[in-house]
């Protein structure tokens, strides 16, 4: 995971021309620890902090009439202006995209950036939307009603990528894939 | 996630969770009111009432906010401009509103159980905004909300309520809201204000301000109905002011870091003196602001408990 965080900081800033005009930004929950990490990778290229922010979508959701169990609804926390800036948007995992366009509907509410980039750490296929990454830690083909779990140690106790089939479903029945650090 | 009612009557019997889940919510929908935009999706498509029996400013426009800054589409409702002058009793008014296809309905009347009432006979999602002397518990939320931002907790505070207990719905609400989650709570009036036997809440009753304000963390400060004079139930408003008003040289009296609040509309110079309601203490603007996000907070977890319970009356 940390090659892969170093390496996708190394091309985002080859791609942006540098950090000056970064702003990034996680999703939560898992998408915040990887920004978290994100900018730290930047800042030890670059020796510059780049604005980070969170971002909580459940009220873009496009299933909330339908899900009776709702999700717990948790402070954004963007204490910058975006307008004009590039804009990383950072997930854990990469699915069916409706998260990713949940999160454009909001970004679009706080300002204008000149272009939103997205960087997942697992893209995992499956998409029921338009949306691509950017920047990707790893893909890995998946079954749709498989489980992919991203862990970071500073929540999760643990670095690691874990996929659980769609049959079992504790990790201690999951195969590893790319774990460690 | 989810609240356990599909309706908020009282905070009287709600679970500690319930009110952890719409305090939590709160802080969410909180950062959405300091943003450029203050407006999200989630209730878009539904439609809200707002029934307004009695005179309000300050909530119904809260209300309204919360409404619209949700997205839903909102219809106001008050009696002065409607067939209620025409003599249609409630039942009829409410259910000629629902048959309009409504979702929620927000209620203030000034009889105590109106709310409870309309649960019997609609569909949507009933939200008391206050009820004759009984509850006003989205106020009793967002003053709890507040105190929570300020001292990060509830359990453990000491809060006192001062003024008209008796007749006060925000006090009611405020007093269960927090005994459920721990606090120590005292109340503070004349006797003639205070409810009969009010130690039966589990809070401690005093008449002599100066005691009660003894160890005090937070002092809500409720508004004296100048009517309630006419009735006889205190002599004078300088002789309220002189033994139940808060002042400047009383607050020594407190814990250090308290806070002053007030539910409005303030009486200047009764209850509360320009410098105590001006001062650093004082959280009364914030509460107004708390207020829509916790009625936002409640608004978006009532839209979507959906268990259609049998109706009692047809």
């Amino acid at each position: 995971m940390d090659r892969a965080l170093t390496r996708i900081a190394h091309e985002i800033l080859e791609h942006n021309g540098g950090a000056e005009s970064l702003v990034v930004v996680g999703i939560l929950t898992r998408g915040a620890n990887m920004a978290r990490r994100l900018v730290d990778a930047i800042s030890a290229i670059e020796k510059v902090e780049v604005p980070l922010g969170l971002m909580d979508i459940s009220l873009y959701r496009d299933d909330l009439n339908f899900n009776p169990d709702q999700p717990v609804v948790r402070a954004t926390d963007i204490m910058f202006g975006i307008d004009g800036k590039n804009m990383i948007l950072v997930d854990d995992v990469l699915f069916t995209g409706r998260t990713i366009r949940a999160a454009l509907s909001q970004i679009i509410e706080f300002g204008r950036p000149d272009s939103v980039q997205l960087a997942v750490m697992v893209d995992r296929g499956h998409r029921q939307l338009p949306i691509r990454a950017d920047y990707v830690g790893k893909n890995i083909p998946t079954s749709f009603e498989d489980n992919v779990r991203v862990y970071f140690e500073e929540r999760d106790e643990q670095d690691g990528v874990y996929l659980y089939p769609a049959k079992a479903k504790k990790k201690s029945s999951g195969k590893s894939k790319g774990g460690g650090k | 996630m989810a609240l356990s009612s599909r309706h908020l009557l009282q905070l009287e019997g709600t679970s500690k969770e319930d009110l952890d889940l719409i305090l939590d919510t709160s802080v969410g929908f909180r950062e959405i009111l300091d943003r450029p935009i203050k407006k999200v999706p989630p209730l878009r498509g539904k439609t809200v009432v707002n029934l307004f029996y009695e005179n309000s400013t300050r909530t119904r426009i809260s209300f309204e906010l919360a409404e619209k800054r949700l997205s839903a589409d909102t219809i106001n409702f008050s009696t002065s401009t409607s067939s209620v002058k025409k003599g249609e009793t409630l039942r009829d008014t409410v259910r000629n509103i629902e048959a309009m296809k409504i979702d929620m309905v927000v209620v203030r009347h000034g009889s105590t159980g109106v709310p409870y009432y309309l649960t019997q006979c609609l569909d949507a999602n009933i939200i008391n905004a206050g009820d004759g002397t009984h509850e006003h518990p989205t106020q009793g939320l967002l003053d709890i909300f507040t105190i929570r931002q300020k001292y990060n907790k509830i359990k453990g505070l000491r809060v006192l309520l001062v003024g008209d207990i008796r007749h006060s719905r925000v006090a009611r609400s405020n007093i269960w809201g927090l005994k459920t989650l721990g606090a120590s709570v005292a109340v503070c009036g004349p006797t003639t204000l205070l409810p009969y036997e009010a130690e039966k809440f589990g809070i401690d009753v005093y008449t002599n301000l100066d005691e009660a304000m003894e160890g005090v963390d937070v002092v809500n400060i409720l508004r004296i109905q100048l009517e309630r004079q006419k009735a006889g139930l205190f002599p004078s408003q300088r002789e309220y002011s002189n033994l139940f008003g808060i002042t400047r040289e009383r607050l020594k009296r407190l814990n250090k870091n308290f806070t002053i609040m007030h539910p409005g509309p303030m009486n200047r110079g009764i209850e509360i003196t320009n410098k105590v309601a001006d001062g650093p203490a004082s959280v009364i603007l914030e509460q107004v602001t708390n207020g829509q996000a916790v009625r936002m907070a409640v608004l978006y977890l009532l839209s979507n408990v959906d268990a259609h319970e049998d109706k009692a009356i047809e």
